[in-house]
């Protein structure tokens, strides 16, 4: 980012590998609540500066216990976090600084406005009051109109958003998004991921939890899985993305079939719903899927549907796959 | 930054706002309930009282009235502060912003505290409106005010921070604070009491607070001004001590 404005910087050769040093470096960070709840073990991450990391994972797996003790919700049992080279802990002022937060929950102060809420985060974090970039932020985010709106007043989406300006008052290098998309329509959820590449453009690291595969796979340069308090995986998305492997398609059938016919066993086939449902099972990474061929033969087989849907593995399959795989 | 002035700036506005937003129950109806207390105890009743060391009756409660203000009002304004962003998740932002616990503690009891002053000064000017008053001694009235509107701005931080629902929020302010104020000499001196109470309300914290304000008021008093001075000062200590405590082990705002 910093060669995109060019001069001196802009002869630099941009290696990849050299300026990707981490920002973010959790060292055998574990966290055991007072209940005995074992939430992270040992985790060990590093995160680029610069990408969007997505942290993929089920509820419960330790994705928003790990984001709130590097932004400082939530103290570690054992281990230390680094951000841009400060401790969290003994360095919190610096550390802190650097980072925005956007909680998964909507919490908002509601009987706020929108612009006196933002600027009130931009205080919090240290930084003297900028009407300009408080401006900018909010124009970013369509909440340009709604400025002087009570925050009670606005719609979900609206909310979400302005926890994201909230997030971005003082101008972080890190922010963290914890399942930004929770909830939201898909108009808000494509402004997101716009806005999302927009700060990455601007040289902002960027770390968002999810349990949706194709937000990941949307938003994502790499992907880290959690699963019960440890990262299994961490790797570039386009390679995880040809592990993810298998999508399905399902098609209703107008007359049920008791057996798939003998001319379609080339096909990987099963029937399910008591035959009225036949499951085509393909490789989305593969150079064919096959899905034309078999819908001809179908045709030709005089099977006709009702209605036709595909779904990839689910997030559960997976994980059952990569632990399995690691073992 | 060695101090995030900015931050303290910003959360003592934000504290203040929220009091101009609700100016009935923030001003009118503390001025309401303690101009019905001058009424009923000052007129009323007061004037078939007797003068106690000098000071008609009316007058003689001013400082007890203004000191039981200060402690609710101050209690109530800190500990809500603090636990409403708790209950309703907003406190996130301020555990997540490079702010010193002691940053936050002087700007949410700072706020809280100019309140509660601010109402004490608002009650003394009505109460001259009922009775006739003097102040003797201007300075320590106000060093009074001062120490203890923080100290118990602190003490509602606390049951804040304690509290995990709107009645325990409640609970102390009603079941402690309250009877030791109504206890600890508003409306009489302690030295009407009979032997054996007056020893025991020496214990009563409250006691030292309201004693040592009114003799800023009228030069007398139940328990030296040396000494009240202090008992607040070393309740001051303890609240101190007991809000670094929390911050520093987490405790009711980390897990």
């Amino acid at each position: 980012m910093l060669a995109a404005h060019g001069g001196a910087v802009a002869s630099v050769p941009r290696f990849p590998y050299i300026v990707a040093m981490s920002i973010i470096r959790v060292s055998n960070l574990s966290k055991t609540y007072a209940s005995g709840f074992s939430a992270l073990k040992s985790v060990d991450l590093e995160i680029r500066r610069g990408e969007i990391f997505a942290l993929l994972g089920p509820n419960g797996a330790g994705k928003t216990t790990l984001i709130s003790i590097i932004c400082g919700l939530v103290n570690p049992t054992s281990g230390s976090v680094l951000a841009d080279g400060h401790d969290i802990i003994k360095e919190y002022r610096a550390a802190r600084a650097r980072i925005g937060l956007v909680p998964q929950e909507l919490t908002t102060d509601a009987f706020e406005t929108v612009w006196a809420t933002v600027s009130f985060s931009r205080g919090l974090f240290g930084l003297p009051r900028n009407p300009a970039h408080v401006e900018r932020v909010l124009k970013d985010l369509s909440l340009w109109d709604k400025r002087d709106n009570r925050i009670m007043t606005l719609s979900g989406g609206m909310k979400r958003r302005v926890l994201i300006a909230k997030a971005l008052a003082h101008e972080p290098q890190i922010l963290f998004l914890d399942e930004p998309t929770a909830g939201v329509d898909v108009e808000l959820r494509q402004d997101m991921w716009k806005l999302v590449r927009r700060l990455r453009d601007d040289g902002v690291t960027i770390i968002l939890t999810t349990h949706y595969i194709e937000e990941a796979e949307e938003m994502a340069d790499r992907i880290g899985v959690i699963s019960k308090g440890e990262i299994i995986l961490v790797e570039d998305k386009a390679e995880l993305m040809r592990k993810l492997g298998k999508k399905q398609l399902s098609l209703s059938l107008q007359e049920p079939l008791a057996a798939v016919p003998e001319g379609l066993a080339a096909y990987d086939l099963a029937l399910a719903a008591e035959g009225e449902e036949l499951v085509y099972t393909y490789d989305t990474k593969a150079e064919r899927t096959g899905i034309t061929a078999l819908l001809q033969d179908l045709a030709t087989a005089g099977i006709r549907f009702r209605d036709l849907r595909t779904s990839q593995s689910s997030l559960e399959d997976i994980f059952v796959s990569l632990v399995r795989e690691r073992h | 930054m060695a101090i995030n002035l900015h931050a303290m700036r910003a959360i003592y506005r934000f504290e203040m706002a929220r009091t101009w937003r609700t100016p009935l129950q923030s001003i009118v109806s503390p001025v309401i309930s303690t101009s019905l207390y001058f009424i009923v105890f000052g007129a009323a009743i007061g004037s078939r009282m007797q003068a106690i060391d000098g000071v008609a009756y009316g007058s003689f409660i001013v400082p007890g009235l203004i000191m039981l203000s200060l402690l609710t009002q101050s209690i109530a304004n800190a500990s809500f502060a603090i636990y409403f962003p708790k209950f309703t998740g907003t406190i996130y932002e301020l555990l997540s912003a490079p702010v010193a616990w002691w940053e936050a503690v002087i700007a949410y009891v700072g706020a809280a505290a100019t309140k509660s002053i601010f109402l004490g000064l608002i009650i003394l000017l009505t109460a001259t409106a009922f009775v006739p008053l003097r102040v003797e001694h201007p300075l320590w009235m106000l060093l009074f005010l001062f120490l203890t509107a923080m100290t118990f701005s602190l003490f509602g931080f606390i049951i804040g921070i304690w509290a995990d629902g709107f009645e325990k929020l409640q609970v102390i302010p009603l079941l402690v604070v309250t009877p030791l104020t109504f206890l600890g000499g508003s409306f009489y001196s302690i030295d009407m009491l009979p032997g054996i109470w007056r020893t025991v309300a020496l214990f009563n914290p409250v006691v030292y607070l309201i004693s040592g304000f009114r003799w800023s008021f009228f030069g007398v008093s139940e328990v030296g001004i040396v000494v009240s001075l202090g008992m607040t000062l070393i309740f001051l200590a303890a609240c101190i001590a007991t809000v670094g405590w929390i911050f520093r082990t987490g405790y009711r705002l980390k897990t």
